[in-house]
Parts: structure tokens; sequence; C-alpha cells
């Protein structure tokens, strides 16, 4: 198997040579991030382990991946289509925390992306959303705007046949979309050597005409520099790419699932080594760019940021009833309006009593 | 008014479309260089370029999930699937997708889209081609469903559609493409959606229909007529919305209805409209309403497909046994 494109070692020491673009803020903000999605787990975990959330998905492990993608690309000008587990990614692009937390729980509010964000809604469906990614690129070509998709999946979306459709389609049209996969090696209990006989799913570009790119999603330097580079080639014009990003679950799939039915405490061992914040915060201290006073101001602020999203989210009142009547269609059909004053007088006789 | 064929009047709305507004484009299999296999978008590619009428890959969840994307960047798509049958390849993105994007984001997403797809029998296509499944996407909401009879109606429900703010399924009638031939206005023409058209009028039986069932429905109106039987045709023109108004008032003019459909029989759209008309005119009906549709099998081989397809024949008994209950 070929290997991955690496910056950082685990172990913290540096290997290649850092992006020259990232200044010290930069770099700061986004470790600054991962911690914060560490500790948006642990919050929601334990908010879902009190019935305040509904199923959640964690990332831990999987940090580096979204935010040195994201952190590659121009949120004012570019767009990010999402699938699930890129909180990260979506949080940099302008999504509230507390909108995500509202999401989890499935109440309207957690729907609301701000005007300005240039973020698709989150895709459950799995690889749904690649067909959109690719519309989206190739009309900002049509369109003649400078600007490009980053579009996100699984290893477990990469076996769906919108993969391949709208793998093949960026490549005719040359539409200037990243497709990141991040590859954690599990789609629940499914492990990638019963998911492909294929060694990567890098390796699959060449059947759509495009570049793959083989990355350690657990470096976030080396993740931000392969996306730096395809979002450039999308914009000079020439097209796609497909980047593997090698990550890690530290967690389960969801709060439903139970992992340790199926991954060896050997196998968590193992993953616990890769952790993409020791590794990044080892070579920021053995840089001199990192201390253990910017680590507390880092762990204050995570926590200042989780505590006003919780607030936010505490002080949403319930969803008002028959709000899923909304935005279904721009103007609201005749037998479907009949239907909502049917449910409001239903409501009404209830709450009467 | 030019008298035009179905397809015709559709291929000269997409011309007058694309003309109007510069965000409109077509893709679709073959609906570039070839013009499409049954022309519907013939000289279109010569006039408005390669860019804006697109030779898609064989790929029908590409081409409809790509039109979602293409509509969030600001183009007006008008997707061809080259018949209704290949859309089961492209039902998730249909059902799980192209009529959820609007409420998914609290109306920040509207997808302004227009997928096309002829349907439906006797025209002697191969396994799949025929099949009609519009109350499945008829059972998806926020999709619209539009289902003309007539080359005018297959004009001003096109403009409407593709000017529509949200998305909508369009269904051809293919037995209809070359067979129907009316007069159709010349320049702007719009139709709004939610409201059925008398195709015939008549006071002794209603039978309701969309798409090519119409044309049956008028041959067995004039059938009756001999009968001494006045039977009214209703024609749907839209499925979704549904004209709830016209099926009560047309029940309560006559009191009896025939409701004809070339889908399966089991939860086809004729069932919907057999219990919009209960509810909407329970008091007025003097006979139990009936049915004519195909079978709960699927629609069979080209050489069986004229026993499955409701006819003159089918539907004249119909609306006999139902004219005198």
């Amino acid at each position: 198997m070929a290997e991955p494109l690496r910056i950082i070692a685990p172990d913290g020491s540096q290997v290649g040579e850092p992006p020259a673009g990232l200044g010290d803020g930069e770099l700061h903000s986004m470790l600054r991030l991962m911690l914060l999605g560490r500790r948006i787990d642990q919050k929601a975990i334990s908010l879902q382990r009190r019935g305040k959330l509904g199923t959640y998905a964690p990332l831990s492990g999987q940090e580096a991946a979204s935010v040195g993608s994201v952190f590659a690309i121009d949120r004012a000008s570019d767009w990010v289509v999402p699938q699930y587990r890129e909180q990260l990614a979506m949080l940099h692009m302008g999504l509230r925390l507390s909108t995500y937390l509202l999401q989890r729980m499935g109440h309207p509010a957690g729907a609301e992306i701000p005007a300005d964000a240039n973020l698709y809604p989150q895709q459950v469906a799995l690889a749904a959303h690649l067909p959109h990614a690719v519309g989206l690129a190739w009309g900002f070509q049509l369109t003649g705007r400078d600007a490009m998709v980053l579009t996100y999946f699984g290893d477990g979306a990469s076996s769906e046949g919108d993969f391949h459709e709208a793998c093949n389609l960026a490549g005719i049209r040359g539409a200037p979309v990243v497709f990141v996969c991040q590859n954690n090696g599990w789609a629940i209990s499914t492990p990638w050597s019963i998911q492909s006989a294929a060694e990567t799913i890098a390796g699959r570009a060449d059947g759509y005409g495009m570049p793959g790119v083989l990355v350690d999603g657990n470096d976030v330097l080396a993740t931000y520099e392969v996306t730096r580079k395809a979002r450039e080639r999308a914009l000079a014009g020439e097209g796609p790419t497909l980047i593997e990003a090698v990550t890690t679950r530290l967690g389960a799939h969801t709060t439903a699932d139970d992992p340790t039915r199926y991954v060896s405490p050997e196998q968590v061992e193992a993953a616990r080594a890769l952790d993409p914040i020791a590794r990044f915060t080892a070579w920021l201290r053995a840089t001199d760019r990192w201390d253990d006073e910017a680590e507390a101001l880092a762990v204050k602020w995570c926590d200042g940021e989780i505590e006003r999203a919780v607030e936010e989210f505490d002080a949403t009142p319930k969803p008002r009833h028959g709000a899923f009547f909304d935005d279904v269609y721009a103007e609201e059909p005749e037998r479907l309006r009949r239907q909502r004053e049917r449910f409001h007088a239903d409501r009404a006789e209830l709450e009467e009593g | 008014m030019a008298v035009l064929s179905m397809v015709e009047a559709i291929r000269s709305t997409l011309e007058l479309e694309m003309a109007r507004d510069e965000r409109v484009m077509v893709l679709g299999e073959d609906v570039g260089r070839s013009g499409g296999v049954f022309r519907a978008t013939d000289g279109l590619q010569a006039r408005f370029g390669a860019e804006r009428v697109v030779d898609m890959p064989v790929a029908e969840a590409a081409i409809v999930g790509a039109s979602i994307g293409l509509a969030s960047a600001g183009m007006v798509p008008v997707a061809e699937l080259q018949f209704l049958g290949f859309a089961y390849q492209a039902y998730h993105q249909i059902a799980g997708q192209l009529g959820r994007m609007r409420s998914r984001a609290n109306g920040r997403f509207g997808i302004q889209v227009t997928v096309r797809a002829p349907y439906g029998g006797g025209v002697r296509a191969p396994e799949l081609h025929s099949d009609a499944f519009e109350s499945v996407l008829a059972h998806c909401p926020g999709l619209k469903v539009v289902a003309p009879a007539t080359a005018a109606d297959a004009k001003g429900l096109l403009a409407t559609a593709i000017r529509d703010p949200d998305p909508v399924m369009y269904l051809e009638p293919l037995k209809g493409y070359r067979l129907v031939r009316d007069e159709v206005p010349e320049g702007e023409h719009l139709v709004p959606f939610g409201r059925a058209r008398v195709a015939r009028p008549g006071t002794d039986v209603t039978v309701v229909a969309w798409s090519a069932m119409v044309g049956v429905a008028e041959e067995a109106a004039a059938a009756a007529a001999g009968d001494g039987i006045s039977v009214e045709v209703l024609d749907l023109r839209t499925l979704v919305p549904l004209d709830v108004a016209a099926l009560g008032e047309a029940v309560a003019r006559t009191g009896r209805a025939v409701v004809l459909e070339e889908a399966p029989q089991t939860a086809g759209f004729g069932a919907e409209v057999v219990a919009t008309i209960q509810e909407e005119a329970f008091l007025s009906l003097e006979a139990p309403i009936r049915r004519v549709s195909g079978y709960d099998t699927p629609i069979p081989m080209p050489a069986m497909e004229d026993d499955y397809v409701p006819d003159l024949r089918r539907a004249l008994a119909a609306i006999r046994e139902t004219a005198r209950y």
C-alpha cells in the first residue's frame, strides 16, 4: 500500500516541510478548533445520556482530517457540502455550535444555516450529497464564479453508487470540487477489509480521470497541504481531486452503537497512539509555538464556547407545534394549507381538553 | 395558433424558456447532439451551445443530484430522464433529496428544478420503459407532479414548471408525443398548477383522468353519448397540487365518477382521487366510484400491453355500469 503523505509523525516529530502559508495565529486556531471538537464530543455524549440530545456521531480521532481540510479553503467564497461527522468544518464555515446541538435533538432551529455561511445542510443519506457538490461546483463554472466546493464522506459511503456517479461526472465536467474521504476504517461495525477489495479509495481516482491523494488524516498539516493544492488545482480550472484522509475513529459510530462488540482493545490502543491532537500539540510545542499557558487559554476558550452554546441550547423554546409545515414549498398548496389548519384545530381542541 | 404535436410543443417551450432566461439549462442522456431520443430537445444545443444543453453520462442519480447543486448555484436545470422507468435509478435523489432540500434548511435552499420524463404504455417499448408510477412521486412531499394531456397544456404547464421555485416532476405521455396534436397558443402561455380542466362537459358521469388516459376518456365519452349517457371528462393536469375543489364540484354535478389510470391499481393515484371525491362530495354520490386501471402486475412486455393499458372498451363498460347503478 502506498504510504500516506505525512508532515508530522505520530510521535510529533517533523518528517516533511510544513505549509508555508500558515502563520502561528492560524496554527493556534486550528488546534483550538480540534480541542473544541474533543470537548464537544464529551458534552454531547453526556447530554445524550441525559436524554437532552438524540443520536450523536462523535468525531474524536478525526479532528485533523476535518480541520486541516477546511482551513485550506476560503470560507468567504468556497463552499462546504458535508456529511454528518464534519462538526468542525461546519462550525468553521459559520454554523453556530448551539444550532448544531439543536440539530442533534431534531429541533427545527437546528436547521438554520446563517445566510452568510457557504454551507450546505449536513447529509444523512450516505454519498447522496456528492452529486449535489458536483452540481454546485459545475454551477460555479457556468456562472463564472471563482470558487470551489469541498465535500466530505466516509469509507462506507465510498461503496454507494452516488460516489461513483458523482466522481465520474466531476471528472467529465472538470468541476472545481475536492472530495475528502475521511477513511476511519469503520462503517459502523464493517471494517474496510470487507467494505472493499481495493487497497485504497484514492486509487479509484484514476478511473475518473482525476488525481487521487493519500494523506495521513491524523496529520493536520499534511491534510491542510493536500487540500490547499487540490483547491488551487480546482480554481485553476484543472478539475477535481479525490483525497483519502486515513484517520481513526476513537469512539463509537454513534451513541446508539457499542463498538466493544467488534473493536478489539488492541485496535483501540493502536488508534489512541495516532491521536491527531496529541501529535499536533507535540509538534507545536517542539517548535516553540505552544506552551502550557497557551493550552490553558485554549481550554478556557473551549469551555466558554461550549458553555455559551449549551446556554443558548437550553434557552431555546420547544419547537412550535406544526413547524414541520413550514418551508415544504415556496407557496403552500391548498391541500397542505387545509391539513395545517386541521392540525391546528386538533391542537386547539386538545389544549382546551 | 399553430397545431403542434405534444413533443413539438415541449421542444418549442424549452426553446422559449431558454431564450427568456439564460439560467435555464437542459441536461440529460442524448439531449444535445442527437436532440433527445424523442427529439424533445432537437436543435437546442445548436442554438444555445453545449454548456447549456448538456449530454450527460448514463447516470440518472447524477442527473437529478447534480441538478440540485446546479440550482443552488443559481442555474435553472431542466433535467430529462429518458424514460420514467429509469427514474428508479434516481429514486433516492428524487424522493430523499430533491423534494426535501427546502425544508431541510428552513427554506434557505429552494430547488428550482424540473425533471421531465416520458411514461406510459402503448408504444411497444421494452421492459421498464413504460412504467407508470406517478403515485409514488405524488407521495413525496416537496415535489410537484404534472401530467399534461394536450399539446397546449404541455406548453403551458412546462413553462410554469420551469419558472416554479420548487422541484417539479413533469411527466409526458409517451403515446401522446406524436399522436396528440392540438392548437397551441404562440408566445407566452402559462397554465397554473392545481387547476383541473374540463376536457368535455357532461351531466351524467364524471370521468377523471390525466396524461394519456384523457384521450381514452374522451373516446369513451363520445361512445357513451351514443347510448344517451352524457359524460364529463375532467383532466387533472397536475396531481400535486391537486384541484380538490374541481373534483368535489364535478361529482356534485354528476353524482357519479369513474377514475381512469394506467398504473397498477393498488395505491395508484386513482385511489387518492377516489378518497378525495368521497371526502368532498359524499352526499352527492349516486353510485360507487369505479376505477379502471392497470393490474397489480409488472407492466407487461410490449406484445401483451394492449391487454393491460385501459382502453375504450374497458372505460366504456365502467361508464355504463356506473351510469346504470
